[in-house]
Formats: structure tokens, C-alpha cells, sequence
């Protein structure tokens, strides 16, 4: 019952957190949203049994990627109103027409595809601590994490590159 | 009423068509690109529910390579959004059309 009564709360949190992401005209109020959604679902994930899961996704998501969201949000400033004019026409309401066929098509193929048809909700025996994850990462899935950090090395690389090799001055490109 | 994996997997799905919509509607790139990331979450909360499902640990860790990847590609793409904003101080899709046919 506990489980229910968390799980409605958060998960009208997420969908009112992410229809403000899109709706809002500030960009911050936007970042705003993000973070909400971003907690509702670190809140589910705790009722999941995925708790270092949840641990990281408070931690990165709602603490370094929203700061650096919000830097850049301050960077680029967030008093210039947006240009409706130059969509194209009945953009909205495609749009809506769209995301909406776009769930529904996900609802239908999901309640074909799931066939387990187990009722019981989860097994008791899974518990997601940083002991069991950090045995099947360093474990079964080390070449995979081998490569993450060589990516990530890479996205270190390529956001310097970004900063500093520019060699077009911006009067050139200015239009 | 217990809750059951449809309601997850149900809100993912409802999460990610968000994101669509949000991707589909606005031309300010940093609002697209928090859209890009709600439906990075989405599947993310998709992985952890099945994952609790099936018993299995697997759908957790492909969760946390998500979010490396996710991590990832927010340094990369703020970093180009910051440069083209330098060079043409807007934030605007629509105006970045040089390649236009």
C-alpha cells in the first residue's frame, strides 16, 4: 500500500516535472522541471530495490548534470524570449498528435511483447546495493566499464578541443 | 492495489513521449537537450523496472552505462552549444541554417 501511495505521488511529480520542461517559456524553469523529474525518479528507483542506482542518479543527474545545465543556461542567458514565428504551421498540434500515437504505439507493442505473465511484482532476492552492482560491473561487465572511462577521457578531450582550438574569429561567422 | 511493472513501464513510455514532443516543439537548444535527457531517463527507469522484474542485475548496470553515456554526451553537446553561441549569440536552431540546400 506504502508502495502505491509513493509511487502515484512521485510519478504525477515526474509527468508535471516534464510537461513544464517543454511548456515553460524561461529555460530556467525548465532546468527547474528536469530536477524535479529527475528526483521523482531516483524516488522510484528506491522503490525499485535499485539503490545505489538511486544514489546515482541524485548525485550525477540532479547534482552535476543540472549545475552544469544551469551554468550554461546563465551562460547563454536566460532573458531572450523565444522565436515562435518561423514553424511551421499546426507545429503544436502535430506535435501533440504525435507524441500522443508515439505512446500509444510504445503501450501496444509493450502489452504484446511482455508475455511473462508473472504476477508477483519483482523476486524478494534482488537488492541492488553497491555490492551486487559493483560484482557484475568489475565482474561479467569490466571491458564495458574499461571503455567508459576511455569515452569519457574522450568527452574531457573533445569539450577542451571545443574551448580552445577556435579559429574562426566571430566576426567572420556573425551574420 | 500493488504496484505492478505496467505502471513503470507505463510511465517511461508516457516520460519518453514527453521528450519527443519537447524535442519536436521548441527551437531553443538547451530545452531540446533536456528533453533529449528525460528520455534518456525514461529508459533508464525502463531498465531498472524490468531489471526488478526478471530478478536480474544486468538491467542496473546497463542503467548506470547509461547515465556514463548520458554524462558524456552532456559535456560535449553544452560545449557546443556554448561555441555556437559565442559565435552567433543565439541559442536558436532555426537560425543555425548555413547548410541549408
Amino acid at each position: 500500500m506504502a508502495e502505491t501511495v509513493v509511487f502515484i505521488i512521485f510519478a504525477a511529480v515526474a509527468l508535471v516535472g516534464a510537461v513544464s520542461i517543454i511548456m515553460a517559456k524561461n529555460t530556467v524553469y525548465s532546468a527547474m522541471g528536469l530536477l524535479a523529474t529527475m528526483f521523482s525518479i531516483a524516488v522510484l528507483y528506491v522503490v525499485l530495490d535499485a539503490h545505489f542506482v538511486a544514489a546515482v542518479q541524485v548525485i550525477i543527474y540532479a547534482g552535476a548534470v543540472m549545475t552544469l545545465f544551469l551554468f550554461v543556461i546563465m551562460l547563454v542567458g536566460v532573458d531572450k524570449p523565444e522565436a515562435y514565428g518561423a514553424q511551421i504551421p499546426a507545429q503544436r498540434i502535430m506535435t501533440i498528435v504525435v507524441a500522443i500515437g508515439f505512446f500509444a504505439a510504445i503501450a501496444l507493442a509493450g502489452q504484446a511483447a511482455w508475455v511473462t505473465g508473472s504476477d508477483a511484482f519483482g523476486t524478494p532476492n534482488l537488492n541492488g546495493t553497491a555490492e551486487a552492482v559493483a560484482d557484475e560491473i568489475f565482474g561479467t561487465w569490466v571491458v564495458v566499464f574499461l571503455s567508459t572511462v576511455m569515452l569519457l577521457t574522450i568527452a574531457a578531450l573533445g569539450t577542451i578541443a571545443l574551448a580552445y582550438f577556435q579559429d574562426v574569429p566571430a566576426e567572420e561567422v556573425a551574420e | 492495489m500493488t504496484v505492478t511493472i505496467t505502471w513503470f513501464l507505463l510511465l517511461a513510455a508516457a516520460l519518453f513521449s514527453i521528450g519527443v514532443a519537447g524535442v519536436l516543439i521548441r527551437r531553443n537548444a538547451l530545452v531540446m537537450f533536456m528533453s533529449i535527457e528525460l528520455m534518456l531517463n525514461s529508459i533508464n527507469l525502463t531498465f531498472v523496472a524490468v531489471s526488478k522484474e526478471l530478478g536480474l542485475i544486468e538491467g542496473q548496470v546497463a542503467a548506470l552505462f547509461v547515465m556514463v553515456v548520458a554524462a558524456a554526451e552532456v559535456t560535449i553537446g553544452l560545449a557546443i552549444i556554448v561555441a555556437v553561441f559565442r559565435t552567433r549569440s543565439s541559442a536558436d536552431v532555426d537560425r543555425l541554417a548555413e547548410m541549408k540546400g
